[in-house]
């Protein structure tokens, strides 16, 4: 596969670590949160058949992590970002 | 032996002679040459056995689809079973040897199978062999084992070299036949980057194999032209002897080079074969098609062949493979290898047409309406019976039979992505499915478009549809004249009545199997398959899938297309594994890393050991030695004695700098760094998210903002990635920047009473324990050079970490050792290491398992609840936090001269050895020089209350079962007294 | 009909004219006391056990393309009870007793073929690690021996001893594992359950459920609805798309594994072995290819196909271990889909609506599960209380710190 990084171009996907799905941007804050919720964040994926957003890691690279949109039945990637910006999009921040 | 079979004409090379063995009888033949067209061409017919009823074997194809002509291809450490003789380029030397017989391929003495033909059936196996139970095992299978398999490897290691290469282009073109080379004609002259790869060695396609012209030009002088031209072109690499073998995914494309398979061996330095990864914008199939055959009864005897392939051996290789040549066809095309055989003066002694009416081919028998219904010949074709229309039967003899049964486009790699191809009436057969492969076109008899003129067109358009989504302008094409005959067929697959009519002639499924598996309802295509076999031999159903799927569409009485199809998986043509593993063999399987001080200690005669990829020093012998108890017994004593040295380079090291460096800390960290003073170090132990223990090193804070962090030597790389996602992912605005320096600095530890003494001898600072206290750490100079000095001991000991840049690292071991010789210092290896840590009882590798808790290792209290941190949360657990879980203790065998293992299990005394009673497990055992008997770590069922206790250390895999006593994991010094000193 | 060695020589005088359909393929009812949904390994073989030791009728199971296509026809055919933990142990035990007497049971010849299972040891690490996994064996009821270096030598005299980059010291073995003809293990389950009286409805895609007040009512298909008391699902690789009906989410990732097999090879390896400094395992079938694998592409997929890197990591392991092997030639590579769970573990579990159970995450260690796991779900469904082997297979494990982590990594489904 290849994932055209935001920054870098084409990738072979080769130099990238997988984590997984993109919902692990959205921890909770463990002194407020219960362990149930917690679990669901550790635990539970949406698992599609379909478009999914999932993390990528270029450690053969610039060491980004990226937020990669790709149909996990087809293996098309239709979108590639740079995870820092998504996780202050969905309100990250320190 | 004289090339009895050799007829005039043919691309081959006659002014020189080759000379070739076969079961070791000694050939010739010519440049130009395969093994098969150069055997037929010394009249052998008979190549190989097949599977299952070891009948008579020769092939019936003049390319890469070749069921049967299988052999041993060359002899010693290369001998390579099932190599097609249809594809091995012949060479002079070469030799090959026949396989699957015994004791010789004429007289094959489990020819007796076939004599039980009708009790081996598809499946029979299923059925039987079930009583009584332990006969599988112990009679039966070691029987059918025994049989198994074709060709045989000589367990010799290969002596080839393999490579691996990648490579880039705007266009792959695979398959260099007609509409191959019209596409890279019109993609080269207009400046993209293309790629032509071809299987064969001869760029060409069937042009090589035919007689009809291109424009004014023979098909293979226009095909050698059109090469000529592209090889000017430098935007072009033309890759012959290159079989593309499957489409992955984003336009990456896999490929096999058989850099030397026609040479007797590699020229120096060169490898066999390479493997090479395709990189292509865009991709255009010109695959071409394969011939099928027609089932009838007995049509598996050598000389029976694709009517296609016998009109190849005469007009490419000038080979006749029979005298007396028969055809049996359902369409035009096997009246073209009738009119072709004659033309080349072989005796066409009957053309058996299915179709009926039409008109008659001129000056040959041709009799329409009629069925080939069986053949005989012991060892080869000697004749066959035909039925008439009228439906008298004639015994006709006849040494060889080209059958078709029409030509099914080469879709497979259209289904690499799992396309299902899709049924065309008009030619009857499958044509490649739509869109599922991005970026990849199919032109030509690939694509369903069978004659030369529609190669060169659509071979030309899918070049131009290519090139303009590129964004490229094509140049305007001139295409030669060429043949445009239709396909005319009336499809016929099986002649009614057969019964041992051959499908897939290697694995011996014929009409009757697939009867048989359709009256017990393995009616589903796969079912099909996976009960007969049928398409899982080294041609993967090339030419019998499509007919399997036809005689089972006869019998259910549905369309073939609603019965089914079978897609193809990669690779197209089986792939050598030595080409897919490339250089990565022995030694080079994968790399070394090297510490600092290696050179030095290859010089003292280490004993290495591979950590991950690096090679540590694992004790060092010294005269006089002659067990590694000695080594790592002196090494251990003399460090806490008075000084050892040990490279601890290989732990990961990783710089942490900005404002928030420390609440970053204290957020991957389950206790507090933001605290801790500049100057000082501080044991970190970090969890993953779910709560177990992910690793644990010591943090240095090196200034306000600037913090050193050590990992273990085997997470150093994951616990990097983890603080990348931490700090770009869960905390984006932190103020904080990482990076690794594992590589960056030579690293070692001085353990023992004399550690300061020696130390300071090197470093330019004063390092008096005022000066710099347990767990202090600080910048210092070496003799002026920068450098780093950390209090920390993992030996229990008075001990110091130093580092120095990593260029520096070999001064350093020697400067260390010079200095030390006052003290006797001693290097220590990995062992020493670890009988000191686990004296000491320190948590390492064996412990840190992935499966345990802060609270299994006794250092539930590290994990604060007063922040937020990694797997903080999930760390209270009810199934974690349980009070009578495992816990990390110590143990030692009551009898001091007794022998411990770790992995043993603890069992109360009395306790029988069932799960039920298992109490743990010794985690890392060691002798302990230091106190003269084994001591071991372990983590046991309510441990931290245990200690006292005595139970049993139980192997079961030796049979050992030792009393032991458990108790506290600091065997030495636990109050800390000495690394305070 | 009875199978045997006396049948085939009658059939075989008589023209082969008195076999039968191995199964029938009815129509499906408006309704059943228990569906179970996957044609596969697991499913075939709880609908026969249901049936036959569970003594429970109106059974059917709806498979959506043919029985038998999922992961039973696409592994590589190992089996094996060679667990760590206590969890799993006794579970894939209790999976190897019943292959051990399933042929007899069932009247299909599955050749299961115990010819030992051995996993190579290359650090002292590994080595204490195996003692203490071959020790939970023993006490399991299991068998497990340690070997040395000359024992893995006289056994595999090919193997890389002399120019190894990572040496091997030993290995440990289980007499009792081996391989079993996995096509067979689907159609041997599918006749008896047919035999049986089970419904075996193939073309029949479950694609919704119908609930009502938490309770389950029926599945709705594209055969029509059909009612149920209990549906059982059992769909390796599609878990998340079926329990997706039910409103859940689990706790899973689907992942591509890939496999491979050479050309027929003359006889070479006896056993089954793996690599343990590489990713890679092999065995030799019976018909003389070289089955082996390796690890899983690592991203989630549904697509039953990979990718080049991982094909290359697999036989570069091979060839790491076995230099013999470079002029054989790989002939076919497929994929499966696997439920990697967070643990590395199965469920067998009721869920939050009755009457629907559920049964997956297999990873990739379904197939030496087939037996067991059909007996457990069957046993979960006919009694609604676990079987006593599969009693940590529970949903909430993950919510109390019970996981079941034979590999120690932790949340991260690609790392099982």
């Amino acid at each position: 596969m290849i994932i055209h990084h935001p920054i870098l171009g084409p990738r072979d996907a080769q130099e990238f670590v997988y984590l997984g799905d993109a919902s692990l941007i959205g921890r909770p804050d463990g002194l407020t949160a219960s362990i149930e919720e917690f679990h669901n964040y550790t635990y539970l994926r949406d698992n599609p058949a379909g478009a999914h957003r999932e993390l990528w890691y270029h450690e053969q690279g610039d060491r980004s992590w990226l937020v990669v949109t790709r149909n996990t039945v087809t293996h098309e990637i239709l979108q590639v970002e740079l995870a820092r910006d998504v996780a202050r999009a969905e309100g990250r921040s320190k | 032996m004289s090339q009895s079979n050799r007829i005039a004409g043919g691309l081959i090379d006659r002014s020189q002679t080759l000379r070739f063995q076969f079961d070791g009888l000694p050939y010739t033949g010519h440049p130009g040459d395969t093994l098969a067209s150069a055997l037929l061409a010394n009249g052998v017919r008979l190549m190989g056995r097949s599977f299952k009823y070891h009948r008579p074997r020769g092939p019936i194809s003049a390319g890469s689809e070749e069921p049967n002509a299988l052999v041993e291809l060359r002899s010693g450490a290369r001998q390579e079973p099932n190599t097609r003789a249809t594809v091995a380029e012949l060479f002079d030397g070469l030799t090959a040897q026949s396989q699957n017989r015994w004791p010789s391929l004429k007289f094959d003495a489990l020819a007796i199978n076939d004599r039980f033909n009708s009790f081996l059936t598809a499946g029979f196996y299923y059925k039987t062999f079930m009583w009584p139970a332990s006969f599988w095992e112990k009679v039966y299978e070691p029987i059918i084992r025994r049989a198994a398999g074709l060709g045989s490897l000589t367990r010799l290691e290969d002596p080839d070299t393999y490579d691996k290469g990648f490579l880039h282009c705007d266009i792959l073109i695979i398959g260099a036949g007609p509409a191959g080379l019209s596409a890279a004609l019109t993609a080269g002259r207009s400046g993209a980057r293309v790629i032509l790869a071809d299987e064969d060695f001869r760029m060409g396609g069937r042009l090589n194999a035919e007689t009809f012209e291109l424009g004014d030009q023979a098909g293979a002088a226009w095909a050698d032209a059109a090469v000529g031209e592209l090889a000017s072109l430098p935007n072009v690499r033309l890759m012959a002897r290159t079989t593309v073998v499957g489409a992955f995914d984003h336009g990456i494309y896999g490929a096999v080079e058989r850099v030397s398979d026609h040479l007797l061996e590699p020229a120096a330095g060169k490898p066999r074969q390479t493997f090479w990864r395709i990189y292509t914008q865009r991709a255009i199939l010109t695959g071409g098609a394969t011939e099928r055959p027609i089932a009838f009864e007995n049509n598996d005897r050598p000389g029976i062949m694709l009517a296609g392939s016998l009109r190849a051996y005469a007009n490419r290789w000038g080979v006749a493979v029979g005298d007396r040549t028969a055809i049996f066809t359902n369409n035009d095309d096997g009246l073209r290898t009738a009119l072709d055989l004659q033309a080349k003066g072989v005796d066409v002694v009957a053309v058996i047409d299915s179709r009926e009416g039409g008109a008659l081919l001129p000056g040959i028998r041709h009799l329409r309406g009629a069925e080939v219904i069986d053949s005989a010949g012991r060892l080869g074709l000697s004749s066959i019976t035909v039925r008439q229309a009228n439906g008298a039967t004639e015994v006709i003899k006849a040494n060889a039979l080209g059958v078709s049964g029409g030509w099914n486009p080469n879709v497979n790699i259209t289904s690499h992505h799992r396309s299902r191809p899709i049924w065309r009436d008009d030619i009857a057969a499958f044509v490649p499915g739509t869109g599922e492969i991005a970026n990849l076109s199919v032109a030509g008899a690939a694509a369903g478009t069978l004659s030369t003129h529609g190669a060169l067109v659509t071979g030309d358009a899918s070049a131009r549809a290519a090139l303009e989504s590129l964004g490229l302008t094509a140049k305007a094409a001139s295409l030669p004249k060429a043949e445009d005959a239709p396909v005319r067929i009336t499809p016929m697959w099986y002649v009614k009545g057969a019964n041992r009519a051959w499908i897939d002639p290697q694995n011996d499924v014929t009409v009757k199997d697939i009867k048989l598996a359709h009256q017990e309802n393995f009616t589903s295509v796969e079912h099909l398959k996976r009960y007969t076999t049928l398409g899982m031999a080294t041609d993967q159903g090339k030419t019998g899938n499509v007919l399997g799927l036809a005689v089972m569409a006869g019998l259910t009485g549905k369309t073939i297309p609603d019965t089914g199809t079978t897609i193809y998986r990669p690779p197209y043509t089986p792939v050598a594994l030595g080409t897919l593993g490339g250089r990565g063999r022995g030694q080079e399987f994968k790399p070394f890393r090297l510490t600092p001080s290696h050179k030095w200690a290859l010089e003292q005669g280490a004993v290495f050991v591979e950590v991950g990829y690096w090679l540590r020093t694992q004790w060092l012998p010294k005269a006089g030695e002659t067990e590694w108890r000695q080594s790592v017994d002196r090494e251990v004593l003399a460090t806490r004695k008075s000084v050892g040295i040990c490279d601890v380079t290989t732990l990961g090291k990783i710089d942490i700098q900005g404002t928030d460096a420390g609440a970053f800390l204290d957020k991957v960290y389950a206790n507090t760094f933001s605290s801790l003073g500049v100057g000082k170090c501080r044991y970190g132990l970090m969890l993953r998210e779910d709560g177990m223990v992910f690793d644990d090193g010591t943090t240095a804070r090196m200034g306000q903002n600037e913090y050193v962090m050590t990992t273990t030597t085997a997470n150093a790389v994951t616990v990097f990635r983890h603080l990348e996602f931490c700090r770009q992912v869960l905390w984006p605005d932190m103020d904080v920047q990482l990076i690794s320096t594992t590589e960056a600095w030579a690293q070692f530890s001085v353990a023992g009473p004399n550690a300061r003494k020696l130390l300071q001898k090197v470093v330019d600072q004063d390092i008096s324990d005022a000066a710099f206290p347990y767990m202090g750490a600080g910048n210092i100079t070496v003799g002026g050079l920068r450098a780093r000095l950390f209090r920390i001991s993992f030996s229990g000991e008075l001990a110091y970490e130093i580092a120095v840049p990593t260029r520096y690292g070999d001064a350093m071991i020697r400067k260390l050792m010079e200095a030390g010789a006052e003290y006797d210092a001693v290097v220590y290896g990995t062992e020493a290491l670890g009988v000191m840590r686990i004296e000491k009882g320190h948590v390492a590798g064996n412990e840190l398992n992935g499966t345990s808790t802060a609270l299994n290792m006794g250092l539930g209290k590290m994990v604060s609840r007063k922040k937020d941190s990694i797997g903080m949360l999930l760390s209270q657990r009810e199934g974690m936090t349980r009070d009578d879980g495992l816990r990390l203790v110590g143990v030692k065998p009551v009898n001091p001269t007794a022998e411990l293992k770790a992995g043993s299990h603890f069992l109360k005394t009395g306790a029988v050895a069932r799960a039920e009673n298992d109490d743990g497990w010794i985690t890392s055992l060691v002798y302990s020089p230091h106190l003269g008997h084994y001591i071991a770590l372990g983590y046991l069922k309510n441990g931290a209350q245990r200690i006292g206790e005595k139970m049993r250390a139980v192997n079961l895999l030796a049979g050992t079962d030792t009393e032991i006593e458990i108790v506290s994991p600091h065997f030495i010094d636990p109050e800390g007294e000495r690394l305070r000193a | 009909m009875r199978y045997s060695g006396f049948r085939i020589l009658k059939e075989a005088l008589t023209g082969h004219k008195g076999w039968g359909h191995a199964w029938r393929d009815p129509e499906p009812q408006t309704s059943y006391d228990y569906i179970i949904i996957g044609g596969g390994g697991h499913g075939l073989a709880t609908a026969y056990y249901l049936a036959k030791e569970f003594k429970q009728a109106r059974i059917a199971v709806l498979e959506k393309g043919y029985l038998g296509g999922g992961n039973v026809g696409r592994n590589t055919t190992i089996i094996r009870s060679n667990y760590l933990l206590d969890g799993n142990e006794p579970f894939y035990e209790f999976s190897m007793k019943l292959w051990e007497g399933l042929e007899q049971d069932f009247n299909y010849n599955a050749m299961v073929s115990q010819r030992g299972i051995i996993n190579l040891i290359h650090t002292d690490a590994a080595r204490d690690a195996a003692t203490r996994r071959g020790n939970a064996m023993i006490m399991n009821g299991a068998d497990a021996e340690l070997l040395n270096r000359d024992q893995v030598r006289v056994m595999y005299p090919f193997l890389n001893f002399d120019n190894a980059r990572f040496p091997i010291k030993g290995a440990l073995m289980q007499r009792r594992g081996g391989t079993v003809r996995h096509d067979a293990v689907a159609w041997g389950y599918a006749r008896g359950a047919d035999s049986h009286g089970v419904d075996l409805i193939q073309n029949c895609e479950v694609t919704g459920m119908r609930i009502e007040n938490g309770k389950i009512l029926g599945v709705e298909t594209s055969r029509g609805f059909i009612g149920a008391k209990k549906v059982g699902v059992a769909v390796a690789g599609s878990s998340s798309k079926v329990m997706a009906h039910a409103g859940m989410r689990l706790p899973m990732e689907s992942h591509v594994l890939q496999a491979f097999v050479s050309e027929g090879l003359k006889p070479l390896i006896d056993g089954v072995m793996t690599f343990g400094a590489g990713h890679f395992y092999v065995s030799q079938s019976d018909k003389g290819g070289l089955v082996f694998g390796g690890d899983i592409d690592g991203y989630n997929s549904y697509a039953q196909r990979g990718n080049l890197p991982v094909v290359e990591d697999v036989i570069e392991g091979g060839m790491a271990l076995m230099p013999m092997i470079g002029r054989a030639r790989l002939l076919r590579t497929w994929g499966g889909i696997m439920d990697m769970s967070m643990d590395g573990s199965p469920i067998i579990d009721k869920t939050h609506v009755d009457g629907l159970y559920f049964n997956g995450g297999w990873c990739y260690g379904g197939f030496k599960a087939t037996p067991a796991s059909g007996w457990c779900f069957a046993h979960l469904l006919a009694k609604d209380e676990p079987h006593v082997t599969a009693k940590a297979y529970r949903f909430d494990r993950f919510l109390k710190g019970l996981m079941i982590d034979e590999k120690g990594q932790g949340a991260q489904p690609n790392l099982h």
